[in-house]
């Protein structure tokens, strides 16, 4: 397939990047459009996705020389499938973000919107950078700009989220030297940043010693950028204590974009071989991930936060990920790519409904939900299906890439993983149908909570608490793309990963 | 062996200051330390990567146009050695990487500042403990 050059990518990163600088200026002129431009923003850059994505699938990968300056001088931008598919997730789930933090920011942080926005788009235009970016060390920059953007976020959260985004710092930064380094030792033997490049270059230097540190540099990296367990130590308290718009919009994007990174630089800048037969890192990663399944989901169990019983989750379900990524076999990767897709999903609904509960009722505690299906009969419907999902029941879309993940431990003939990925989903079901419960059903007898008022008492006081319609749209249109993944999950493998997938590892 | 060590002296400079750096990361109890820990951490690494630009009787990779003996138009076809200059992209990219490593201290500092001015300490014992009480 030919690569023909385009300008879309450059508009896609450019429409967020540069009206995060424009914002605050804005900002001073008029409040009242800074929202408006945000979500202009926003929109031009799904807009640009789904214009990326269509001429991806009809004629081919995309490319974009910054200022005309070909590759070996110049930064080049590049869009496969894979990454029409990554940026597609992003545009629409940022937008769905943008829209929904309208009424939440204004709730929690008042009078904070216009920095808010500004370092919000900051973060949507470098990740949807890191996703397109065909040149390593750009790839870095868009990733510490990604980071600081949601360094910043998180600490907006009050009480002790200043001292989650702290910790996060410090093991993002870790993350990201150890990303540096990796490109400094394959720019040594390479003399070379550019990706395409690099993959040309690299295969008859597998035997260096400069090249292998540096590829084990990058996996750990990426590793504690993606909170691969047990380097997570970051992500609960900062997914926790975050303002509710930010904690969904950081559950779904950024884990998610450090594993696409891992993905395509493990199977594409290096060939499968590097990784598979001369240093065995699939194998360990396979492993970790399956540990971080059993121990995210264990711990998850234990919180009666929901939040950060949705944080500990999330780490399981980046484990769901390595581990398709570590089988390295066609299903296993596919079941990978998926998860990734359907986890930014998922997992973005969930924490929008956790911020939506919050946003009525203040609640945070699972045990305090207490029938509140009676008073946000939406929301928790909302909820249920998302939780489904994530239990992987058919036909939503975590069925079809835990079946993926399934098939291909069956395929590696790994069938201890196999078993991982029922325990795991088993664990899920724990977890999540506690929350269905409470959500759907009066407190127990034995409750040792009493409130003063009955439940039944309460949706009198409050006929109809589901929250306003700027909220609930997004996170119906999320749900409503769950179930939409789950029918099509097909399409999405044959159009968008199979090309990506096919050539690249063993069937 | 020794000659070894002296022969990659910028690999084990850049190592044992990482070590340091991530020695006072991870055994430190405060904020303040960790964060110093973690500049010389990322310095380590601009400093190893700046290294590999350096070559022996090399010069600054500033071409010298031979102005004095004709129009510049022909200086410019004087055949440039490689080997005679530094190469300035380590030092250019590296020039980013402080500009990014001097953001995230910014943003650091300007943390705990707010932990600061929230729990009254930086050190994590106390911290936490007071996070504990706070609810």
């Amino acid at each position: 397939m030919n690569i023909h050059q385009s300008a879309v990518p450059i508009v896609i990163i450019a429409a967020p990047l540069l009206t995060a600088f424009i914002l605050p200026l804005l900002g001073l002129w008029s409040r009242s459009v800074v929202f408006p431009a945000t979500l202009a923003a926003l929109g031009v850059s799904l807009g640009g996705s789904v214009l990326a994505a269509h001429r991806v699938l009809t004629s081919g990968p995309l490319e974009y020389f910054m200022g005309g300056w070909a590759p070996p001088w110049g930064i080049a931008f590049r869009i496969d499938h894979l990454g029409a598919l990554m940026l597609l997730l992003l545009g629409a789930v940022t937008l769905a973000v943008g829209i929904y933090s309208k009424r939440s920011i204004v709730q929690e942080l008042p009078g904070k919107e216009v920095p808010f926005y500004s370092v919000f788009l900051l973060l949507v235009g470098s990740l949807m950078g890191i996703v397109a970016t065909a040149d390593m060390f750009n790839l870095y920059v868009f990733l510490e700009i990604a980071s600081l953007a949601s360094y910043a976020l998180v600490s907006l959260g009050g009480g002790a989220a200043v001292v989650s985004a702290f910790r996060y710092v410090i093991l993002g930064t870790v993350g990201a030297a150890f990303y540096l380094l990796a490109v400094g030792y394959l720019y040594s033997v390479t003399g070379t940043l550019n990706m395409s490049d690099l993959a040309e270059r690299l295969p008859a230097l597998y035997d260096s010693n400069a090249v292998r540190v540096g590829f084990a540099f990058f996996v750990i990296g990426m590793s504690i950028k993606m909170a691969l367990f047990p380097m997570h130590a970051w992500l609960p308290g900062a997914y926790a204590n975050a303002p509710s718009a930010v904690s969904a919009l950081i559950a779904a994007t950024t884990t998610k974009v450090a594993a696409y990174v891992l993905v395509r630089v493990m199977f594409f800048v290096f060939e499968p071989r590097l990784a598979v037969d001369l240093i065995p890192v699939t194998a360990l990663l396979s492993w970790m991930g399956a540990v971080a399944m059993v121990m995210g989901s264990v711990m998850a169990i234990a919180q009666s936060d929901l939040k950060r019983m949705l944080a500990y989750s999330s780490v399981a379900q980046i484990g769901y990920i390595v581990l398709g990524v570590g089988l390295a076999n066609a299903m296993g990767l596919t079941g990978g790519l998926l998860h990734l897709v359907n986890h930014a999903f998922m997992k973005g609904c969930l924490f929008l409904v956790a911020g939506a509960i919050v946003y009525r009722t203040g609640l945070r505690e699972i045990r305090q939900f207490r029938n509140l299906s009676r008073r946000m009969p939406w929301t928790a419907a909302i909820f249920t299906v998302a939780a489904f999902s994530m239990i992987g029941i058919p036909p939503f879309g975590g069925f079809f890439s835990k079946l993926y993940l399934i098939l291909g431990a069956i395929d590696a003939r790994q069938w201890v993983f196999v078993g991982v990925i029922l325990l795991s989903s088993v664990l899920a079901l724990v977890y999540f149908a506690n929350v269905v419960r409470h959500l759907y059903f009066p407190p127990d007898e034995a409750d040792p909570t009493p409130t003063t008022a009955s439940p039944e008492a309460e949706p009198a006081a409050m006929p109809r608490g589901d929250p306003p319609l700027s909220m609930l749209a997004p996170m119906l249109t999320l749900a409503v793309g769950i179930v939409l993944l789950g029918l099509f999950n097909g399409e999405i493998v044959s159009r968008f990963i199979n090309p990506v997938v096919a050539g690249s590892v063993h069937p | 062996m020794v000659d070894y060590l002296i022969g990659h002296f910028n690999i084990v400079t850049y190592v044992v200051l990482m070590m340091i750096g991530f020695y006072a990361m991870t055994g430190k109890t405060n904020l303040m330390k960790k964060l110093v820990g973690m500049n010389i951490f990322q310095w380590s690494i601009i400093l190893f990567i700046v290294s590999l630009a350096a070559k022996r009787g090399a010069t600054i990779p500033i071409i010298v146009h031979e102005t004095a003996t004709g129009p510049a138009e022909h200086a410019v076809a004087v055949h440039v050695q490689a080997m005679d200059y530094v190469n300035p992209l380590p030092h250019v990219l590296m020039l980013t990487a402080i500009v990014v490593g001097v953001a995230t201290t910014g943003v650091a500092l300007a943390l705990l500042l707010r932990i600061h001015r929230q729990y009254g300490t930086l050190e994590e014992g106390e911290l936490l403990e007071r996070i504990r009480t706070s609810g």
